[in-house]
């Protein structure tokens, strides 16, 4: 089964890492992956996006028009990617900086305050992006949450590893914001 | 098994290089390339390899020229506008018969372009390039994989025939993530008895020079060129297909687009479109035969040649058909990438006509 994903924001607010997560996390899941970044003329403040595939059998193209799940962090992303949700798709946002969420009623949408819960209850804006990832890994399942475990203490370079418990947290956090619809 | 591991297109490029014995790298960063000097840049202090980044692409490739010609396996990467200073050095490559591994991530052209994706370069790379009748070995990778297994392939071809060898690339391969699985390193003991490494008491000097004044003796050279591309043609070619057995129309495309062409074939075959790919690995010396025997089948009705660029890869299609059916073209350009679905349409649209 193939799921199309997207992750998109401003530059700096994780969508490149988060992607990277799940992809790694699926490979380890022995999933075939693939990651393609934007990688225009970016800058930090900028946007951003990356897509990701993950499925059972040898990907095709890496490049996709439609998605079964998107995760916008801006509203210039969610402008542009919301159209792009498949019928029936996830559409996770992040709905402490936007101000108007998305309309399509034939989409399942998420409103997740990533950004407020950061930096009020962990103090930390950085891991918004695995709050995002709590939300969602519990709505769409795609990867099991220690496959996210495994891909944060993998793919995060030693010295950034004692940040790993209040990533764990923020994950965790945005598991108990939602609910399968 | 080897080691699995997700990674960049470029920076599987640099490892496999490594595990496959490189010992210099000469190289200018160029976007959407610069990783692979990075990569490499970050794990010399690791391995017993030279890596200097030159001042300019011309600085490089004479350095490939020199530590070639003294024997080393060497490498260097760059990008379209980068490409383009090297042709000079390449031609003296060829001509002096050393092996040097090239990779062109492609961006678009013309001139210094733009840093997104594009297969722009395919005359460059497979029609020579710089002065002089010469080819360099086209290996065209359409996956992470492929850029790691292309690397060893295409240090063996270079020492095989003493040839520069080309991995002609693009931006999104370059950039793009996906699980690999990396071979075990080789010991490369390089058997090189050419190679100008010092004059030994037992034999003649060595000279690799690609200066030949006399034209009789130019053309000899030049005849032995040819008579190893001949062998090149005859031994090196290599493709792929996908649900080719039965379609009644061909794909053709390589690198990145067939990527997307395959999504393509996928869409069609659900839709009862008789449609396949056929996906030429090597793009010099390009399958011309494989499509000669296709186009003589009666159930083709038509090939259509996919490629991001205004339509160079389409003439090699047209010269292996040879007017026995016909070829179409779709293409974008600029650093566009078509996607699935409209190539689709346009097949679709073609087939109503035909």
């Amino acid at each position: 089964m193939l799921k199309e994903m997207v992750f998109a924001g401003f530059g700096g607010q994780g969508v490149l890492s988060l992607g990277t997560l799940l992809a790694y996390g699926a490979m380890k899941e022995g999933k075939e992956v693939s990651w393609f970044p934007s990688y225009g003329p970016e800058m930090r403040g900028g946007t951003a996006n990356c897509m990701v595939n993950i499925s059972d059998e040898k990907i095709s193209s890496p490049i996709d028009t439609e998605f079964d799940i998107a995760v916008v962090f801006n509203k210039p992303s969610l402008e542009k990617f919301e159209p792009r949700v498949k019928k029936d798709g996830i559409l996770i946002w992040e709905s402490s900086t936007i101000d108007k969420g998305p309309t399509r009623k034939d989409i399942r949408a998420y409103a997740v305050p990533a950004i407020k819960i950061a930096s009020e209850k962990l103090e930390n804006t950085k891991v918004m992006n695995m709050i995002a990832m709590g939300a969602l890994v519990k709505v769409s399942q795609i990867i099991k949450t220690e496959s996210v475990h495994t891909a944060l203490k993998e793919t995060l370079p030693q010295r950034y590893h004692h940040l790993l418990p209040l990533n764990k947290k923020a994950l965790k956090m945005g598991m108990d914001l939602v609910e399968k619809k | 098994m080897g080691e699995l591991r997700l990674m960049k297109g470029n920076e599987a490029l640099g490892e496999a290089a490594i595990r496959a014995g490189l010992q210099g790298y000469f190289g200018y960063p160029i976007t959407p390339q610069s990783e692979v000097i990075e990569y490499l840049a970050q794990q010399e202090p690791k391995h017993n390899y030279v890596l200097i980044q030159a001042e300019s692409e011309l600085a490089a490739v004479n350095m490939m020229y020199g530590a070639g010609g003294a024997g080393a396996r060497v490498l260097t990467t760059t990008s379209s506008p980068g490409f383009s200073l090297m042709q000079e050095g390449i031609s003296y490559i060829a001509s002096a018969e050393i092996p040097c591994l090239f990779c062109n991530v492609v961006r678009g052209g013309p001139g210094l372009g733009t840093i997104q994706p594009s297969q722009s370069d395919y005359f460059q790379s497979t029609k020579g390039g710089g002065h002089g009748d010469y080819h360099t070995i086209v290996l065209a990778p359409n996956s992470v994989q492929e850029m790691v297994d292309f690397v060893y392939l295409g240090f063996e071809l270079a020492d095989k025939y003493r040839t520069p060898v080309t991995i002609l690339t693009d931006g999104a391969i370059g950039q793009m993530m996906e699980k690999v699985e990396l071979p075990d390193p080789i010991e490369y003991k390089p058997d090189k008895p050419w190679a100008t490494t010092g004059k030994t008491k037992d034999r003649e000097r060595n000279i690799l020079t690609s200066l030949y004044i006399q034209s009789e003796d130019m053309e000899k050279k030049n005849q032995v060129l040819q008579k190893k591309y001949d062998q090149i043609k005859k031994n090196e070619v290599r493709f792929d297909e996908y649900k080719i057995k039965d379609a009644d129309i061909i794909i053709v495309s390589f690198g990145l687009t067939s990527r997307v062409t395959r999504k393509t074939v996928d869409m069609g075959r659900k839709k009862g479109m008789k449609v396949g790919l056929f996906r030429p690995q090597t793009l010099w010396p390009f399958p011309w035969e494989k499509l000669e025997q296709y186009a003589e089948e009666d159930r083709i009705k038509f090939f259509i040649s996919v490629e991001m660029n205004a339509g160079q890869m389409v003439e090699d299609v047209k010269l292996a058909v040879c007017g026995k059916k016909p070829v179409h073209f779709y293409g974008r350009m600029g650093g566009i990438v078509p996607a699935h679905d409209e190539i689709y349409n346009h097949i679709q649209k073609l087939s109503e006509k035909e």
